[in-house]
């Protein structure tokens, strides 16, 4: 086990900073996990869901008749069926300038993607609800179709909403200092476009809704494997226009990976609990593979056109960049893009920026934050950028990093612009230049120049790329955790957010136990229901370890006090003289003088029936935080990657990938690295591998496994990982995020290395992922390939 | 279209009887069910997880007749007198095995919910010989997928069980 450093609010941290192995595993490892699937619901009715077999069509008719009289069909609904739950699905972020178009729960009058819901069957079980898919007939009449920004911004394009005048979804642009006069004087100034191409979250657990009507409380309870339960319950509460405490929403203990996907609001969603209810039986709903490739949100395609201005020394004097975002056939949110559009100044002092946003509606399935959320498309644009100033100004891609990062003594350092969660993008702490040291200190430049220069002349292809970044985690509004001694004498940690393997019940066990100074094996973490805590945000956008944290170790350190304050009134002493160990509250230097946890429990919360109880003596031991962070906290990270590139056949292979990152002090290192882990291997799938293709007017081409490439341990090499710790002052923990920094700087790294591999070829890596295809067509020349 | 569903799938149900984790018995199962939905839903033995259907994640993974295989290209009855062993028949007695137990030591999980299958797929490999150089682990691990932990912990867990005599024990 190992300590981290530094962790400074805490005098004796025993728990946190310790790499402990997690709680859950035994139940993983053995069968025993309860994924929404594996839960016994006994006799519950499956629901399989009819969607579109076109791009954009107008329903003409819907005719489910053969599928009604089917043996073992419970019923079927289409909008018709579905009247008072047919409302919009509103985005997560929104903008003014936003050309809004409502989302449905089930298409209506037209579909706008392969995928979109048309017709739900409830039947015994799912082999019958398919089979009555295969009888329901619809008449579509097809209309055009777009499948890439490209397409959707042509002239005379068709409209992916009929009745628009454009399908542009929002155009926004955001300026720091004075951009257009500092292009015009710069000494140097280059441009270039990147392409960067869609690809899904594939949690190897597809979604999942199941839901009960219970007669006797009067209560909706769903099971949702979604990674925000608090935010699916109140988006239930306003379509069904009941109150918060009528729905019961559970997200399982175990829930098989989020990623994003899992963090949004979705038809279906809404239309398995409605169902439920109306038909008066419980009925579950299990996205299947195909389903998840047409219907679960994806991410990451984006056009970026970038120019930058430069001095003889390559310090950044401007930076523009216009970006198409595909934004699918509604806007499930903003937040992609314009995270986009705040992470592209990254780690540099940039004095002149302009970033502007085309969101373009699209016929494909919707997109939304899928691990990296807009940042690695952002930081592909920086980064391939910091590498073309050093090609030009004829020196080390390292050294133009150096001579433009922010310094350790800049901060809080104010970029200009503004991030996601609508407050001005100010990174609060980092050591940036020290990343940059993490990396240079474990690749000899010197050396390995040589050995390129050597290896080119036997006709082997190296080449080393870096990619740097700044990542806003940790926003709001708020997260709660709710803090409980028990009748057993146990501590009971309850939290809103529903987690999807980073370990909540080990690590929040370890802050908890800290906080109140007691014993780890006397804590207990739940999550993800309803009714554990009233209120909660969900897991997304890096932000639980630095809202959570936060309020676990708030609502530990009140109930700690209370504790004491019981024992001190029991034991006739000071609480300054109290101490807790094991399972009870003693008094310094005397250990006989003790009271235990289940004593303290048994006067101050179960009590004696209707007998009063001294004026001071705290009762009813539970506290409850909700921590409302002020702003984002900034993560920042480095990627160093050396490839080698085959000529002959395009391959890449990953030599050597370095990651240093800092997300401020570490509450468990193992489960930390897990996240940095994780997160390198889905980058490399972006830089590599992963392509959700679609035809020009939107027909999905890789909706399975054998098509759509996701690494294997074949393809991800171990990567040498480093920490850097600056801890934040925003928090009292000195925390930031962690579950996105090893994917946001993989693609541009990659790019980075393969362009510099070619560089004898002059060969231009405008375009991701880097499929053997594009690696030739790159080097030999080709034309652009289409789908 | 329609004939596909004149069968009646009771009509269609037949008898099977095969040993799932040592214990031996009969079922009465329709024709067109799955091996992995036959598990799962009707002998109630859940810990084996559907991640694609289509036989490329691996999650279902379990152990037929002592070879790897996807219980979701199989239908049950095609496993009539087969041996199954699925991840619940793994640990005994309560006490994981030493593969369990590495991959917990390594951090070699995160959601969990493809696991069963890698440890069905590794078991599975180790009784072939021993695992001992990464190469031979990343080859063993190729055909599962796992979205969450990279793999690393996975690659470390293997070795860590070829260099303690308890690794042994996996091979049996």
């Amino acid at each position: 086990m190992t300590r981290t450093s530094d962790i400074g609010v805490m005098d004796k941290t025993r728990n946190v900073g310790v790499a402990m192995t997690r709680r859950e595993d035994e139940r993983l490892l053995t069968g025993g996990g309860r994924f929404l699937d594996d839960l016994p619901f006994g006799d519950f009715y499956e629901a399989a869901i009819l969607r579109s077999n076109y791009a954009h069509a107008r329903i003409l008719a819907v005719n489910t008749d053969a599928a009604r009289s089917l043996n073992g069909v419970i019923a079927i609904f289409t909008a018709n069926e579905l009247g008072p739950i047919m409302k919009d699905l509103p985005p997560k972020v929104v903008h003014p300038k936003l050309n809004y178009q409502v989302r449905l729960p089930i298409a209506m009058e037209y579909v706008r993607y392969i995928g979109e819901p048309i017709a739900v069957v409830v039947a015994e079980n799912r082999y019958i609800a398919e089979d009555a898919l295969e009888l329901i007939e619809v008449d579509y009449e097809p209309l055009g179709s777009v499948g890439s920004t490209a397409e959707a911004l042509k002239e005379g394009a068709p409209h992916v909403h009929v009745g628009s005048e454009t399908n542009v979804a929002v155009h926004i642009i955001q300026q720091a200092g004075d951009p257009e006069t500092a292009l015009k004087t710069a000494p140097h100034v280059i441009s270039e476009t990147f392409e960067v191409t869609r690809g899904g979250g594939h949690s190897i657990e597809g979604r999942a809704v199941a839901a009960r009507f219970d007669e006797v409380t009067r209560q909706l309870i769903v099971w949702d494997n979604t990674q925000a339960p608090h935010y699916v319950r109140q988006m239930l509460a306003t379509i069904y226009e009941v109150g918060e405490d009528e729905i019961r929403l559970i997200a399982p203990a175990d829930i098989g990976g989020g990623f994003g996907p899992k963090a949004q609001f979705y038809g279906e969603e809404v239309l398995i609990p409605w169902i439920a209810k109306e038909i008066k039986h419980a009925v579950k709903w299990i996205e299947d593979r195909w389903e998840n490739f047409v219907s679960a949100t994806m991410e990451r395609s984006q056009t970026h056109r970038v120019e930058v201005g430069f001095d003889e020394e390559g310090h950044l004097l401007v930076l523009k960049d216009v970006f198409e975002h595909d934004q699918g056939a509604y806007c499930v949110g903003l937040q992609v893009p314009t995270i986009t559009m705040s992470t592209l100044p990254g780690p540099y002092v940039i004095p002149n920026i302009h970033s502007e946003l085309i969101a373009c509606y699209t016929n494909i399935v919707p997109t939304s934050s899928l691990r990296g959320a807009g940042r690695p498309q952002a930081v592909v644009a920086m980064e391939r950028m910091m590498d073309r100033i050093a090609e030009h100004l004829g020196i080390e891609p390292s050294e133009v990093r150096r001579r433009n990062l922010i310094q350790p003594d800049q901060f809080p350092y104010a970029v200009g612009l503004t991030f996601r969660d609508g407050s001005p993008l100010t990174y609060d702490s980092g050591n940036y230049p020290e990343l940059l040291d993490g990396v240079l200190s474990r690749i000899d430049l010197k050396e390995f120049r040589g050995e390129q220069e050597a290896a080119r002349k036997s006709g082997k292809f190296l080449g080393l790329g870096l990619a740097m970044f700044v990542e806003g985690t940790g926003i709001g509004p708020y997260e709660g955790a709710r803090v409980r001694l028990t009748n057993t004498g146990r501590v009971l940690v309850s939290l809103a957010a529903s987690p999807q393997g980073q370990g909540y019940e080990t690590v929040y066990a370890q802050v908890a136990a800290d906080a109140l100074g007691c014993d780890i094996g006397l804590v207990e973490v739940r999550h993800g229901d309803t009714s554990f805590i009233p209120y909660g945000q969900g897991t997304f956008a890096s932000r639980i370890t630095a809202t959570v944290g936060p309020a676990v170790w708030e609502a530990g350190g009140e109930l700690r006090s209370d504790i004491l304050s019981v024992a001190a009134s029991l034991l006739k002493t000071d609480v300054g003289g109290l101490d807790l160990r094991g399972d009870a509250v003693e008094v310094f230097g005397s250990p006989e003088k003790r009271v235990t946890l289940a004593e303290i429990a048994s006067i101050a919360n179960v009590g004696r029936h209707g007998m009063s109880v001294p004026r001071d003596l705290p009762v009813a031991l539970e506290r409850t935080s909700y921590f409302k962070p002020t702003q984002a906290v900034y993560s920042s990270g480095i990627s160093a990657t050396i490839v080698s590139v085959d000529v002959e056949t395009g391959k890449i292979e990953i030599i050597r990938s370095i990651l240093g990152h800092d997300c401020g002090n570490v509450l468990n290192p193992l489960l930390v690295e897990g996240q940095i882990l994780g997160g390198h291997a889905h980058g490399i799938g972006n830089a590599i591998y992963e392509e959700a293709k679609y035809s020009r007017d939107g027909q999905p081409l890789a909706v399975s496994y054998l098509d759509y490439a996701l690494p294997t341990a074949m393809e991800v090499p171990t990567p040498e990982l480093f920490h850097v710790i600056s801890p934040s002052p925003l928090n009292p923990l000195g925390v930031k995020g962690s579950g996105e920094g090893g994917t946001i700087p993989l693609p541009a790294s990659v790019a980075n290395a393969v362009e510099d591999a070619l560089r004898p070829f002059g060969a231009r890596i405008c375009e991701l992922p880097l499929t053997p295809q594009r690696v030739l067509a790159a080097i030999y020349g080709l034309p652009k390939l289409e789908p | 279209m329609s004939e596909a569903i004149d069968v009646d799938p009771i009509e269609s149900k037949i008898w099977i009887t095969l040993t799932i984790n040592g214990s031996k018995n009969s079922y009465f199962v329709e024709q067109r069910l799955t091996l992995a939905d036959f598990l799962r839903k009707e002998v109630g033995l859940v810990g084996t997880h559907l991640g694609c259907e289509h036989g490329s994640c691996g999650a279902c993974t379990i152990i037929m007749d002592d070879k790897a295989v996807r219980s979701c290209l199989l239908l049950a009855v095609q496993a009539d007198g087969a041996s199954l062993e699925t991840v619940e028949g793994l640990a005994r007695d309560g006490a994981m095995t030493p593969l369990q137990e590495a991959f917990r030591a390594h951090h070699a999980l995160q959601c969990g919910y493809c696991t069963s299958g890698i440890l069905l797929s590794l078991v599975a490999r180790l009784r072939e010989g021993p695992i001992e150089t990464e190469a031979e682990a990343r080859e063993s691990l190729s055909g599962n997928i796992c979205r969450c932990t990279g793999y690393t912990g996975m690659v470390s867990a293997l070795l860590s069980l070829s260099n303690s005599k308890s690794g042994d024990e996996e091979k049996q």
